[in-house]
């Protein structure tokens, strides 16, 4: 291959359109079932079914209204309560986890985080199966409460290394000047490094949140009568008419699209990802 | 970092193990306790003696569906996960050239990440169904007569490529993210010396780019083949039963037969296996976490 400053400039436009095909191509790849399926959700039956109508052109609210109406309502609302639920109790257990990580030095401190990337790996839906046992003993089982303590468990390991992350990323020197004019750790911390990550934990709550609300496992297998949204899609909705899965697929993926559009720039730095 | 202030040595000693203890103790009972109880349901009976007659369903009785699930879990994982590293690669390539457009380009790619396996399933039914998106599509430009039928149990083989369709479409998001932050940490100097040397895009990438990336599509293979054991929402949305799957078994064994031993130890086998999978990615992550902390 030659060095850029002898490529013969028709070559190099070839290669350039070449390069932004793929790349559209890529992106259409991942788009296009999204919008087809969301354009899917809204179609008139008689458009769905017409061979014709490959991109429906007759829209309705009555799909996801026969969803809704379906149990459909219930179970959303089963969902936000749970992922609620998840968020507060990961954080208020996984928060002060992370901030010892990020600004403590002490014995023990490689092998524990060490736990927590174990853990983290650990396939949380198999406690599942045996907290049936515990839960109706406790009287949990079905329950959101339940579902919620589950959920805790699978997300606690990320909300740990989430946040210990993001302490990480607080200037010390701020917080050293916080010391330098008598505050003590608790206002230190209260006043300068929360108020400076409060960005970056609001982004990790928010994937917390879509934690919680896409687990469809842990859900499916511990409840009966109260299910989450993917729990009921998976049990009831599966024999619905197609039109009113499609609408089913439109909810679940409303809340993950909006956060991609309002925290992309903390999903990515969540990934540990730096884009330049 | 230890505490300037010498009067809160005391309290700054302990107070690390206070704040994570809590946690901790959350995770160690949440896992240790069903952990526990599923070896007690998977290895006695009603009254509480031993037995291995859950061992012997699960291995031998004409009812269970073990074998076969194991094998198209298998199948599954051997099918997607090489596909997903190639498409990974691939896009981190892609998106380590400068071009307009990149930031959107880069968010487009991660959007499947928040897409859960139920919805991934449901949005590629609506494009694969009989009167989906590209039955319709095809035959309204004449490549195909008749819809290509992709679900229901005398279409088999079809589902399965309707799952690995959904799966590589998914779940691909993740491997990228791993192998694109390996990509990012090469440092460019290493890049441009060889082409100070003379390198070539190919010389680059087989004798600087590759050899970096080891570790980073090892850590990807590694979470993939993990994930690849807990597969569920997916094939439930798609086939059902017809594909049998671990976890979808133990769901199975779980609520509709109510053979809880058998579901407990279906959950054993996924941890077992995990556990494995799970100890060689810690050992492999153990040298490298200490150079930089990832989440």
């Amino acid at each position: 291959m030659s060095t850029p400053g002898e490529t013969p400039p028709i070559r190099y436009y070839l290669l350039r359109i070449l390069f932004a095909g793929i790349v559209v191509l890529s992106c259409t790849w991942v788009l296009l079932p999204i919008i087809i399926s969301i354009l899917y959700a809204f179609s008139t039956p008689q458009d769905f079914y017409s061979p014709k109508m490959i991109i429906p052109l007759h829209y309705t609210l009555s799909n996801i209204q026969k969803l809704l109406a379906l149990g459909a309502a219930k179970a959303t609302m089963n969902s936000i309560i749970v992922a609620v639920m998840t968020v507060i109790f990961s954080f208020a257990l996984g928060l002060p986890a992370g901030y010892a990580f990020a600004r403590f030095a002490f014995k023990g401190k490689d092998s524990l985080k060490l736990l927590i990337i174990g853990l983290r790996m650990f396939p949380m839906l198999v406690i599942a199966v045996p907290l049936v046992t515990l839960y109706i003993r406790l009287g949990l089982n079905d329950t959101l409460l339940g579902v919620a303590l589950a959920h805790t468990t699978m997300a606690l390991p990320f909300v740990i290394l989430i946040t210990s992350s993001i302490f990480v990323s607080v200037p010390i020197e701020l917080e050293e000047a916080g010391y330098v004019f008598g505050l003590d750790r608790k206002q230190t911390f209260l006043r300068i490094t929360l108020p400076l990550a409060l960005p970056g934990l609001t982004a990790a709550a928010i994937f917390t949140f879509i934690m919680s609300w896409n687990e469809v496992f842990m859900a499916a297998v511990l409840t009966l009568t109260n299910r989450t949204l993917p729990a009921f899609i998976l049990t009831s909705a599966m024999a619905a008419p197609d039109i009113i899965k499609f609408a089913a697929s439109f909810i679940m993926i409303l809340p993950a699209l909006i956060f991609v559009f309002i925290a992309r720039k903390y999903l990515i730095s969540m990934w540990g990802i730096t884009v330049k | 970092m230890p505490s300037k202030k010498q009067g809160y040595s005391l309290v700054e000693r302990y107070l690390p193990y206070l704040l994570i203890a809590p946690a901790l103790g959350y995770l160690l009972f949440f896992i240790g306790y069903p952990l526990t109880q599923g070896v007690l349901l998977a290895f006695t009976d009603q009254n509480g003696h031993f037995t291995l007659q859950h061992v012997y369903y699960l291995l031998y009785s004409p009812s269970s569906n073990f074998w076969p699930a194991l094998e198209d879990t298998l199948a599954l994982a051997a099918v997607i996960i090489p596909i997903q590293i190639m498409l990974a690669l691939g896009f981190s390539l892609m998106l380590s050239a400068n071009f307009k457009g990149k930031d959107m380009a880069l968010y487009i790619l991660i959007i499947p990440l928040t897409i859960s396996d139920v919805a991934g399933g449901l949005i590629w039914y609506s494009l694969l169904t009989a009167n989906g998106f590209f039955n319709k599509l095809f035959m309204a430009l004449g490549i195909i007569n008749q819809p290509i039928q992709f679900f229901g149990y005398q279409f088999r083989p079809m589902e399965f490529i309707a799952i690995v369709l959904a799966e590589v479409w998914r779940a691909t998001a993740l491997v990228f993210v791993i192998i694109f932050a390996g990509l990012q940490m090469i440092s460019k100097e290493y890049i441009e010396a060889a082409e100070v040397f003379g390198a070539g895009t190919w010389t680059k990438l087989r004798h600087i780019i590759f050899p970096m990336l080891k570790p980073s599509v090892q850590t990807a293979l590694l979470i993939r083949t993990l994930f690849a054991f807990q597969v569920f929402g997916v094939v439930m949305v798609l086939a059902g039963r017809d594909i049998p799957v671990l976890a979808g078994e133990a769901y199975y064994e779980q609520t509709v037969l109510y053979h809880y031993g058998v579901a407990a130890l279906y959950a054993l086998i996924i941890a077992a296996i995990s556990v494995v999978i799970g100890y060689i990615y810690i050992r492999m992550f153990k040298a490298q976490y200490l150079r930089e902390v990832t989440m």
